[in-house]
């Protein structure tokens, strides 16, 4: 199989073969896409934004510097390019609720169900993916960008700062609320027992 | 060192990406082996981190890739060229032409199907979406229950999938095909 060879495919991109732009983009294209979703939280609207961001890659990337990744890079274009589409749409006045809880001060955990390890099998499982995708769907603006970045993307903390414009210490207080939320949201339904119908199911948050 | 649940709770996500020190690491470590309730933040904040990191939660849209190269393909800058470059690929553009014709009208034009038992359908539309197998030899409608090896499965449009050999599934495509096509042997699958 043919090493995948970042550099040399982007100094060739440059040298005029532009059509193999697709080639350097086809490894993050989900990423763009989930990057997309994560601001927009509609299929319809992070494809096409999606499509806007690499174009838009293409079109500067003789402005792309080598210090730092091309996912990056590219990432941080689409979070610029869907949050540019949300302020259009106004889409901040849906924003759940926990998207305007201050992000100053502690966030004590709300629910200490005991949740046990679950092997990663059970993601197999359509329903449980759609219960994953509802719990970050839940969360506010703030938190579910950070989230996606650092733990979907696995973007370092500096990278998932960049591309997002904030400091690494907004990065870890969001990213640490993020995922204490996310807990709170899933142990109840995933640590008691998969027959029980999860608390925000419900319509009730738990914190 | 000694730490309370509230300093366990604001370190936990550090903890996890391994970002405290060693001196903390190991008071939050005495410390969740005596405490229940912060032993369930951590065990599950674990997992929340494993789950989502999973591949597998990065969902794309069936086609998205598809789309996405198209809609580059079509704003991909086309080499300017000059009033004599452009009547040098029109003169071999014209000469291209005439070669295939007469290649055309020495041969058949059609692409050898991968399998002599599967015949090639006439009716399906040449935009609908389907998938095949890699080592395939008929594409099929996404979720086809007939497609035999579903894990190399790739996405291209019905005309894609003909003119790379594949013939259409006598199943799921039915609807598009002649009697004598549906007719093609059993066995013949995916």
């Amino acid at each position: 199989m043919e090493q995948f060879n970042e550099a040399a495919l982007l100094r060739r991109v440059l040298a005029g073969e532009y059509d193999l732009f697709y080639e350097l983009v086809r490894p993050y294209e989900r990423r763009v896409y989930a990057a997309a979703f994560a601001i927009l939280r509609n299929e319809a609207d992070a494809e096409d934004v999606a499509q806007e961001a690499v174009l838009k890659a293409f079109k500067h990337i003789r402005q792309f510097r080598a210090e730092s990744r091309f996912s990056t890079w590219l990432i941080q274009i689409t979070v610029n390019e869907a949050r540019m589409r949300r302020r259009k749409a106004h889409a901040n006045l849906m924003e759940p609720i926990a998207g305007r809880e201050d992000e100053e001060g502690n966030y004590a955990p709300r629910d200490f169900a005991d949740w046990r390890e679950i092997p990663s099998e059970t993601l197999e499982r359509k329903e449980v993916r759609q219960k994953l995708a509802e719990a970050l769907a839940e969360l506010g603006q703030i938190y579910r960008e950070v989230f996606v970045l650092r733990d979907m993307q696995h973007l370092s903390i500096e990278e998932t700062a960049k591309a997002l414009g904030i400091s690494t210490a907004s990065v870890k207080t969001r990213l640490l609320r993020a995922r204490l939320m996310l807990r709170d949201l899933l142990a109840p339904g995933l640590g008691g027992g998969w027959s029980s119908k999860l608390s925000f199911a419900k319509g009730t948050k738990p914190w | 060192m000694v730490v309370s649940c509230e300093q366990v709770w604001r370190e936990v996500s550090n903890y996890i990406d391994g970002e405290v020190d060693p001196a903390l690491r190991l008071a939050i470590e005495e410390h969740v082996r005596g405490c229940p309730q912060c032993d369930a933040v951590l065990t599950g904040t674990r997992n929340v981190v494993e789950l989502y990191g999973d591949e597998r939660m990065l969902e794309v849209p069936f086609g998205f890739g598809q789309r996405l190269h198209r809609r580059l393909d079509e704003s991909m800058p086309r080499p300017r060229r000059s009033f004599l470059g452009w009547m040098a690929t029109a003169a071999a553009a014209v000469l291209v032409a005439g070669s295939f014709e007469i290649v055309r009208s020495l041969h058949s034009h059609s692409p050898q199907p991968r399998s002599e038992l599967a015949q090639r359908g006439k009716g399906v539309p040449p935009d609908l979406k389907v998938v095949a197998a890699e080592e395939g030899r008929l594409f099929h409608v996404p979720g086809c229950e007939f497609i035999h090896d579903k894990t190399k499965l790739r996405a291209m449009t019905a005309a894609e999938a003909e003119r790379q050999g594949y013939a259409p599934c006598p199943r799921c495509l039915k609807q598009y095909l002649t009697a004598d096509e549906i007719s093609a042997p059993k066995g013949v699958s995916s």
